[in-house]
């Protein structure tokens, strides 16, 4: 049996006995991205909606901008909020660096420029459909951003869920402002680079098997939720 | 209550990236007919209504409602478009959610809604999703929905325009039912059969201007201008 098959054999055997170091690495890589997603959403999507909604000048330089996020490399949010947190930074005194605080904080804000450039898409182009309509009813602009929120409900999730695809994946920002350390700070894409640099395959491979399944079952669940929606609710 | 109506025009314009869309109009709505507004594609029609209802501001001139603040008071008119915009939800929520924007109490906003749908024949739908009605179906619930609001005016953009035969006399029968309950038509087309059908009197517009207005029967047979003439002859102008 060559070196590859036997890490497959023993990666199957983790997942199968629910190792507890895995099943631990994998619990705060849920945990950390949860938060990060729900903090990213409670920032991101009413400044999406508001950009989709609101008149006013900047309004385009902010959506390059935004747009431009989409594509923030992660090494460098870990490196700033690095720069924050550490002791010498205006955030210093929180000391929560090399804590799963700090990955929240660093993935909170990776994810929310993506939560906010895609809901601002999707809302956009309600608003362009209803924009008439509403007005015509006589809705306020607060009023009018609530409706779109709602009616888009089933697109924004779908924005959420990428979002946590996102968090859950990366690998730059919580390796610098996390640390990686064993039992403390160390998430399943941490654990593969560091576990895959020693050698110890098995794990590694596991942990890739979660990760991939886990990114494979949210864009399925997103799928899904989207056709459900169209089909019930046109 | 003081009435919206009459409703009048002054002197209005609109332009568009430099080109005169409404160029000029002055006109008087009264109470009780039904006006339709009839023109070919691209005469300003759809301008004019939205001008009218306040969903575009004039480059100059002015809408002159009878009752001052009417403007912001828009529940006492109300628009239904050439595509039915509904919401996300229930056919009866659709409808409720006009009357919760018009400041209508929870309590009372179901019976309306209900009452609604009744009179345009759509209660057995009442809990279906609003946008996955047929096209004829959506249209007259945007129907239903501007009638909850019990409006002074209606305005109408094309509402058959993109519905066959069968919806297009369905939604023309309940235009006819709302105004003979005293709300004010004003209907936009292009089509001279629905004009004909619906029209007591008639604005003629082309490219931006009013050419006539003139009751409908008297319209239909000797048109003043010789644009409207040849729009009825079927011509291309």
């Amino acid at each position: 049996m060559g070196a590859g098959a036997q890490a497959l054999t023993h990666a199957a055997e983790l997942l199968v006995t629910l190792d507890p170091g895995l099943v631990q690495i994998v619990s705060l890589s849920l945990r950390v991205s949860f938060a990060a997603v729900v903090i990213a959403t409670l920032a991101g999507l009413p400044l999406g909606a508001t950009i989709a909604v609101a008149r006013f000048p900047g309004r385009q330089v902010l959506i390059v901008i935004l747009n431009a996020l989409l594509g923030l490399p992660s090494v460098v949010v870990g490196l700033a909020v690095y720069l924050l947190l550490s002791r010498a930074g205006p955030l210093g005194s929180m000391g929560i660096l090399f804590t799963p605080s700090a990955m929240v904080f660093a993935q909170a804000i990776l994810v929310a420029p993506i939560i906010a450039a895609l809901s601002r898409q999707s809302i956009e182009d309600a608003w362009r459909e209803y924009e008439e309509q509403l007005r015509s009813l006589g809705a306020a602009p607060v009023q009018a951003g609530l409706t779109l929120v709602w009616d888009c409900r089933f697109s924004l999730l779908t924005t959420v869920l990428a979002g946590f695809g996102r968090a859950v994946a990366e690998v730059g920002a919580v390796m610098i402002v996390g640390g990686n350390i064993d039992g403390v700070t160390r998430v399943m894409t941490t654990a593969i680079a560091l576990e895959t640099s020693m050698g110890d395959l098995p794990l590694a491979l596991g942990l890739g098997f979660i990760l991939l399944s886990l990114v494979l079952a949210l864009n399925a669940a997103a799928q899904v939720i989207k056709e459900a929606a169209q089909h019930r609710y046109g | 209550m003081q009435t919206l109506l009459p409703l009048r025009l002054e002197d209005l314009c609109f332009e568009a990236r430099g080109r005169g869309i409404i160029q000029g109009i002055s006109l008087e709505f009264e109470a009780g007919s039904r006006t339709v507004i009839l023109g070919p594609n691209g005469a300003g029609k759809s301008v004019l209504l939205r001008l009218c209802h306040g969903l575009l501001a004039p480059t100059s001139g002015r809408v002159v409602w009878n009752r001052s603040g009417a403007a912001n008071g828009r529940h006492r008119q109300a628009m239904v478009f050439q595509r039915p915009v509904m919401l996300r939800r229930s056919a009866l929520a659709n409808i409720a959610y006009g009357l919760k924007l018009a400041g209508v109490g929870r309590s009372e906003r179901q019976a309306r809604a209900q009452r609604a749908l009744e009179e345009l024949g759509l209660a057995q739908l009442a809990g279906r999703f609003a946008r996955v009605l047929s096209g004829g179906e959506q249209q007259r619930l945007a129907l239903a929905r501007a009638w909850a609001l019990e409006p002074e005016v209606l305005f109408l953009d094309e509402p058959t325009a993109n519905l066959d035969p069968a919806a297009t006399r369905e939604i023309e029968a309940a235009i006819s039912r709302i105004g003979a309950a005293g709300t004010k038509i004003i209907m936009v087309t292009h089509d001279l059969g629905a004009a004909k059908r619906l029209a007591d009197d008639i604005v003629f517009l082309h490219e931006g201007r009013v050419l006539e207005r003139a009751g409908a029967t008297r319209f239909f047979k000797g048109p003043a201008s010789r644009e409207a003439a040849a729009f009825l002859q079927g011509e291309l102008i």
